[in-house]
């Protein structure tokens, strides 16, 4: 029964999204005021039918009914209880379906806290929020429903992959959903606002906290993301360039531009078609995202099973919501107000500058995605695209970026002072300086890479100290005014600012530990020991240990640092019961000086080991750093002018031919 | 006193902007190109033309059965690769990833070195049973060996995972 009410609830939804998309639409077109009111309970509906259909999944994972398809193919009854939860989206199907209930929230969201939004233009962004759920909903019932029943039932499950058995799964996609979908908002914002022929201050004040809530959860996203791949994969990496990891970054990039260019249209009223295009494209990089984890044209760990069907409906959507907004781009954005002028040294040209340097970096990302997709269809040839390639393409654009970062916010709007600006930051480059030189000293043969990234962290970190030192005016006024000054800036200021340092924390730890890792692989015997660094291991024995579903063999090393103990790692290696696949788990110990990271390999002989120890110098600064950023975007959210004093727009005056 | 900015003068900044950024991207892109992919190449590939030493090329096709050996000092592990046509040996120092079996696909990543043995730097994993690298299947095509599934390899149907057996993962849309 729990799988016919969810089931019931998804066409339902499906039933009432085609309502919902069509209905507001023509009442704002028309004038029609209970049409366009419309919007309103329908997407509160939604959000009650694919909430129920979403929980009573959970409940069928929960339960173990493994008479439902997915739940047999995905779990298993001795599952830890969390894991039975999180298999929920641990496959395509019920990810499917978490990526329509996030797309039902934020539109329940905006039906919830827009009622200082003009009437129109929310019955417009709900309809076009109508469109995409009644296109997921369809790809979902028609191609891929989670609620797909066996007959006869199987007895026992298959059990979730073990190496989504980590409390990873229960936070990394819903997070990246939450970002990948809020795009959806934005861009039905701005579908809406080139249908009404008009996009203003006020109209960026409406959209933004949309786009900073989207672009924090999948910073969020992000890191969790590539935090779970360095303890779980047990290759001790966090970032492999793998065609879905960039399927993430791309929107990242696009919507890190878009979070900034709205400012510009908030502030100073300019760069409104350009605003509206990077929308359009950051959900359009959500689709593309999307598409490729979802067609099976890719492989990796993230892919799910290949289906055609699947990439084929996906690609039909991503064709019509870019081709019908593009064509709708081109009919109405020369119709928009031209906005403010600016000289091109000001905030405005600086922003500008970042726009189209990301802009860049997302499309290098792009195509050396795809590259190997299209030589292997066009020539047969297959490549990868690793690591190196970007190294050499997307790192050396975003540089010119980091060093702009901390010129930017001292530049004013309009017309800046950039030499002004330089002298305020004479002190972080000559620090940057200091610590490029430090380390290229340092470093026996190593890259020129290192140094240059740490100095970009150390000047970006320092350039924004700078700023908001500026601000209050340190060491320049009374502690009391400092105070003061302090107390009174803008929360959207220290969101800047806690996002800006959290970047230079991470470029440093990425620097660090892209750089200087350092790996040792052995053969040990109990009681053997090596020394890498201050720090010596002492591999004491490998013992049998048990787990609710697995059997594992735990390894002991006791990590004694200039010979005083310093910690007990315990990496071990699982085998679990259903699926017959073995995992390592690595051991990792962590300080503010980096990780060290045991992973015990299999047996090389009778008593004797394959065990690797990595040491990953500055790893943690990474994770703070994604952390300063997402809170950064959380602080900037909570700005009072996002909740109150909410601006008067000019009277609406319909743009003729709408 | 500057002049006040025009609309056109500041259109033409941005397009000069755009158009050096661009010019940069395509550069670097180009070059990237040139030097920094990875080709891959099956072992028949490798018998008919070898890759330069030093020349960073992935390798795939099956781990021939019985050819795992240990090396002296313990952590180097030798093993030849096969489409069942040819041979490469390969020489891996490393932990081997979990799934590394005789019998199943796999691809290495590594160089010639100038004493004529193939070393490899990564040998990557695999995150389901049944799954076989595209590339291994396409080279096991190539060799003309893909359908005979000789000495119960389990080759011939594993090319297209379907259903169940593909579904690895899901921590992305």
């Amino acid at each position: 029964m729990i799988a016919e009410i969810g089931h019931y609830a998804l066409v339902l939804a499906f039933a009432l999204a085609l309502a919902q998309s069509v209905l507001p639409m023509i009442g704002a077109q028309r004038g029609i005021r209970p049409w366009m009111a419309f919007a309103r309970p329908a997407a509160f509906a939604q959000l009650a039918f694919v909430g129920l259909a979403f929980l009573m999944l959970v409940a069928c994972f929960v339960r173990s009914d493994f008479s439902v398809a997915i739940v047999y193919e995905h779990s298993h009854s001795l599952q830890p209880l969390i894991y039975k939860i999180a298999a929920t989206w641990g496959n395509h199907e019920g990810s499917l379906l978490l990526w329509v209930l996030i797309l039902a929230i934020f539109g329940a969201l905006v039906a919830l806290f827009g009622e200082n939004l003009p009437p129109r233009l929310k019955a417009r962004a709900l309809s076009v929020q109508g469109m995409i759920g009644f296109a997921f909903l369809a790809f979902m019932l028609f191609t891929s429903s989670p609620f797909e029943r066996l007959n006869p039932a199987p007895l026992e499950g298959q059990e979730l992959n073990p190496l989504l058995q980590d409390p990873g799964l229960a936070m990394h996609p819903p997070m990246l959903y939450l970002g990948y979908v809020g795009f959806s908002m934005t861009f039905s914002f701005a579908v809406a606002a080139l249908i009404e022929g008009r996009v203003d201050a006020a109209w960026a004040r409406w959209v933004r906290p949309w786009t900073l809530l989207a672009w924090t959860t999948l910073t969020a996203g992000i890191f969790l993301g590539a935090h779970w791949a360095y303890y779980e994969l047990g290759w001790g990496g966090w970032w492999s360039w793998d065609p879905v990891e960039n399927a993430s970054f791309m929107p990242w990039l696009v919507g890190t531009a878009l979070l900034h260019c709205e400012t510009v249209v908030e502030k100073r009223d300019a760069l409104k078609v350009w605003t509206i295009l990077l929308s359009i494209v950051a959900f359009g990089f959500s689709l593309i995202g999307t598409f490729l984890v979802r067609s099976g044209i890719i492989t990796s760990v993230h892919a799910f099973a290949q289906d055609p069907a699947r990439g084929l409906f996906i690609l039909a959507i991503f064709a019509v919501a870019l081709g019908g907004s593009f064509t709708l781009f081109a009919w109405r954005a020369p119709q928009l107000q031209p906005g403010g002028l600016f000289a091109p040294i000001s905030r405005e040209g600086a922003l500008v500058l970042n726009n189209l340097l990301l802009g860049v970096g997302a499309g290098t990302v792009l195509i050396g995605t795809l590259y190997p997709l299209a030589l292997s269809v066009i020539t047969g040839g297959t490549v990868s695209v690793g690591a190196p390639w970007y190294a050499s393409t997307f790192v050396p654009l975003m540089m010119p970026m980091v060093l702009l970062m901390a010129i930017g916010p001292l530049l004013g709007w309009k017309r800046g002072d950039l030499p002004g600006a330089l002298q305020r930051l004479a002190v972080a480059g000559l620090l940057a300086l200091v610590a490029a030189g430090l380390v290229y000293r340092q470093e026996t043969g190593g890259s020129v890479l290192a140094p240059l990234g740490i100095a970009l962290g150390v000047w970006l970190f320092l350039g924004t100290l700078m700023e908001w030192i500026e601000r209050v005016k340190l060491f320049r006024a009374a502690p009391r005014e400092n105070w003061n000054r302090a107390r009174h800036l803008p929360r959207a200021a220290y969101g800047m600012t806690l996002a800006h340092l959290g970047l230079a924390v991470a470029i440093v730890g990425m620097t660090a530990s892209s750089a200087w890792k350092v790996e040792s692989v052995q053969v040990m015997k109990p009681g053997d020991s090596i020394t890498i660094g201050d720090f010596a291991y002492r591999f004491d024995g490998v013992a049998p240990a048990q787990g609710p579903n697995y059997i594992a063999e735990r390894a002991t090393f006791t990590v004694t640092r200039d010979g005083k103990p310093y910690t007990l790692l315990y990496p071990e290696r699982r085998q679990y019961e259903v699926q017959e696949q073995p995992t390592t788990e690595a051991a990792i110990q962590s300080s503010i000086r980096g990780d060290i990271y045991a992973v015990i390999g299999d047996h090389a002989g009778p008593q004797s080991w394959t065990v690797r120890i990595y040491h990953q110098p500055l790893v943690p600064w990474i994770w703070v750093g994604g952390l300063l950023m997402a809170l950064g975007g959380l602080t900037s959210l909570s700005d009072r002018r996002y909740r109150i004093g909410v601006p008067n727009r000019l009277p609406v005056v319909q743009a003729t031919g709408a | 006193m500057k002049q006040r900015m025009k609309r056109k003068t500041l259109r033409l900044y941005l397009v000069i902007a755009t158009l050096c950024l661009l010019g940069l991207a395509v550069g670097l892109t180009l070059y990237a190109f040139q030097s920094r992919i990875v080709f891959f190449f099956s072992p028949t590939e490798v018998a008919a033309h070898k890759p330069d030493v030093g020349q960073v090329v992935r390798l795939g096709g099956l781990v021939e059965a019985g050819s795992v050996q240990k090396a002296g000092d313990g952590a180097t592990t030798n093993f030849r690769v096969t489409d069942l046509k040819n041979t490469v040996t390969v020489s891996y120092r490393g932990v081997l990833p979990d799934l590394f079996r005789e019998g199943q696909g796999v691809v290495v990543e590594g160089s010639y070195g100038a004493d004529g043995n193939f070393a490899a730097s990564e040998v990557l994993a695999k995150h389901d049973e049944k799954y076989m690298p595209p590339e291994v299947a396409k080279a096991l095509k190539e060799s003309g060996r893909w359908q005979e599934g000789e000495n119960g390899q389990p080759v011939s149907t594993t090319g297209n995972t379907s259903g169940t057996s593909g579904a690895t993962g899901a921590a992305n849309p």
